[in-house]
């Protein structure tokens, strides 16, 4: 049998079934354009966590007051709870450390500000003036506080671009405008660049304001909720966060590590927790349309057995004419193959528009991956092999009189 | 060269009724015989004529063909025979469904690969040979009579030049004059090519075409006889396709 023949032989058993081919290839197309969707959807959540974790900073060291923690439990306690981080340390940490390019001071509180009768409640940070270099924050309008004002206490605002639509009408210019935070008139003097609300927080929902001045007027004492430090490069970051833990260990008096009144934790540290949840997110969801598949490949041996059984006299025909065992096998199989092939391609296709859409119409980022199209492809040519052997070996196996004689 | 010995086959499972479709047959039939089989309904020549082209097995008995232990041969050899040394006209023709009279006939040469260009022409000289018309080669085999039928599963028995032809009842559906024909093309084939041909018929005008007849009842042989002088299809009508 030539390849023409081949071809001939499975696209006239496929059409004088056509609903029966169509309803089979249903199966695998949706099977496959489930695990293609779902796996972009997977991978889109993991990339657009990945960046919002790298806006955060860049080869980012945060030092938190109170006892170690694991990584992933850190981001959301109650951070700054403890009392325990000072202006020094921080400090020290930028003059002392080698490898450290700068490093912020911060507290945060949450207040209600308002703006000419309209009001809101949001975060307000007060920080050092090397903030906006290790945050990767960028000033769309006006300027970022200056040492001189920190060391003024002035009293100055830049506010992040959801709390200007919050608060103020549309056209309004911020910078220069009189804002009541907590009870006290602040001058705003700039607007941050939007960040995209990631997660859990909204990145521009923050009002940035001296480090003293908030600690004078808002929290009363000395201590920090927060140390963020930005080290040279990735490759010291371990040993950055060593030293820094070295450092503070010695300015607080603890000898024994494990009694630390602080814990540092890097942005890899981050990364890898966060990817590593994605990834089971992930899993989870090829797995779901990883049964959709399954369910197919057992359509299509579910049909092929039927044709097998339907079609035994010609099968006991094209043996009584001289077919070899190899020649019926290959012919279905290649029907098999065939229909889990064409379902493949339909469901590839499909599974990129409804990523498409997804993104267009839920606004989730999805990416659909080379490797996830020839991972379907692979599964759905195995799934033709696997499931459509067993009734291709029956048929070849038939004796062709029997075969002929079948009602 | 054909030697069956003391061929049997029993149909029934244990317990149940058996049946002794071919009850020890044995008879030796040498390349370029023409050999009718005859007997009445039941008796047992399709059930023989089957173990005759390799496509079931006898129950006890031995059959070599060409010197061959057939019983001894792997699936493959036996596709291989059926595909180059045997043709066969199934008593119930078996064509296959919505496929077109030519490819029907060129079925046998594609799964004995032969080239695409090449079965055409083979199929169509095929079905000309056995009374086929040519205004009918694009039909499907569902749209044909039952006269047409028999002749295209005739023509596909043909086409791959068999050195052993078993036709049961290839003549039963056939009117008179396209019966000649289809006897006239296996005369010349078993005179011109040495073909053998065993056909099994009911009618004795028919029988008479062969060389030798055999005679079977309930399954065993009451008669194995010489004709000496066979009747000579009509070849008039064969020479003018
Ligand atoms: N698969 C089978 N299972 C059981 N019995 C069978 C089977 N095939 C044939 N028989 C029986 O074997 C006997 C011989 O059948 P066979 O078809 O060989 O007869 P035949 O001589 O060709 O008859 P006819 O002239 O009507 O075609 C019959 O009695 C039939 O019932
Ligand atoms: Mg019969």
């Amino acid at each position: 049998m030539t390849l023409s023949d081949i071809y001939h032989e499975t696209s006239s058993a496929l059409r004088a079934n056509k609903v029966r081919s169509g309803l089979t290839m249903l199966g695998i197309v949706i099977g496959i354009s489930s695990v293609i969707a779902l796996i972009a959807i997977g991978n889109g959540a993991q990339s657009s966590i990945q960046s919002s974790i790298q806006s955060i900073g860049s080869n980012l060291i945060i030092v938190m007051p109170g006892a170690t923690r694991t990584p992933g439990s850190i981001v959301s306690a109650g951070r700054g709870t403890a009392q325990s981080l000072t202006n020094e340390d921080a400090t020290a940490i930028a003059s002392q450390v080698s490898g450290v390019v700068a490093a912020d001071p911060e507290v945060s509180s949450n207040k209600q500000v308002t703006f000419q009768g309209t009001n809101t409640r949001t975060t307000i940070l007060g920080t050092g003036d090397q903030y906006p270099t290790v945050r990767n924050l960028q000033i769309a309008d006006g300027s970022y506080f200056t040492q001189n004002q920190i060391t003024s206490l002035a009293r100055v605002a830049v506010i992040g671009p959801t709390v200007v639509t919050d608060l103020m009408a549309t056209g309004t210019e911020p910078v220069g405008q009189e804002i009541v935070i907590g009870g006290d008139t602040f001058t705003v003097i700039g607007v941050t660049v939007a960040k995209g609300g990631s997660g859990f927080t909204n990145q521009d929902d923050q009002i940035f304001i001296p480090l003293t001045t908030a600690q004078q007027l808002f929290t009363g004492n000395k201590y920090l909720s927060t140390i963020s430090v930005e080290a040279d490069n990735t490759n010291d970051m371990a040993a950055v966060q060593a030293d820094i833990t070295t450092l503070l260990l010695g300015r607080h008096s603890i000898s024994n590590p494990t009694n630390a009144d602080f814990s540092t934790i890097n942005q890899a540290d981050i990364a890898a927790t966060a990817s590593g949840i994605t990834q089971t997110f992930t899993i989870l969801l090829a797995a779901v349309a990883g049964i959709s598949l399954l369910v197919g490949g057992i359509g299509i041996m579910n049909m092929m057995l039927t044709t097998v059984t339907e079609r035994t006299r010609e099968i006991g025909l094209r043996k009584a004419i001289g077919a070899k065992k190899s020649d019926i096998s290959t012919q279905f199989l290649v029907e098999a193959v065939s229909l889990t092939f064409i379902g493949g391609g339909i469901g590839v296709a499909l599974g990129i528009l409804a990523s498409y859409l997804v993104t267009t119409f839920g606004g989730i980022t999805t990416s659909v991956t080379s490797s996830s199209v020839i991972l379907a492809f692979c599964v759905s040519a195995g799934i033709g092999i696997i499931f459509g052997y067993y009734p291709a070996r029956r048929a070849a196996s038939l004796n062709p009189i029997e075969a002929l004689r079948y009602e | 060269m054909i030697e069956i010995k003391n061929i049997t086959k029993v149909y029934g499972s244990a317990g149940a009724e058996k049946v002794r479709a071919v009850d020890g047959i044995s008879f030796t039939i040498k390349d370029g015989e023409f050999v009718a089989i005859m007997g009445p309904s039941g008796s047992g020549k399709s059930t023989l004529m089957h173990i005759l082209g390799a496509l079931d097995t006898p129950t006890s008995g031995t059959y070599h063909l060409d010197g061959k232990d057939v019983s001894s041969l792997t699936d493959e050899e036996l596709a291989e025979i059926r595909r180059n040394h045997i043709g066969f006209v199934f008593q119930s023709f078996n064509l296959l469904p919505r496929t077109t009279v030519l490819r029907n006939v060129s079925l046998p040469l594609m799964y004995a690969g032969v080239k695409v260009e090449e079965r055409e022409a083979r199929a169509k000289a095929a079905l000309v040979s056995a009374g086929f018309n040519e205004s009918h080669f694009l039909h499907l085999s569902n749209q044909l009579s039952g006269g047409q039928i028999q002749r295209v599963a005739i023509a596909r028995a043909l086409v791959n030049n068999p050195s052993l032809i078993l036709a049961d009842e290839p003549t039963g559906n056939l009117d008179t004059r396209t019966g000649e024909i289809v006897l006239g093309t296996f005369q010349k084939l078993n005179r011109e090519n040495g073909s053998t041909i065993i056909l099994i018929t009911h009618e004795p005008d028919v029988a008479m075409h062969a060389n030798r007849i055999i005679h079977i009842r309930d399954g065993k042989i009451v008669e194995d006889k010489i004709n000496p002088n066979p009747t000579k299809a009509r070849t008039d009508t064969v020479d003018k396709i």
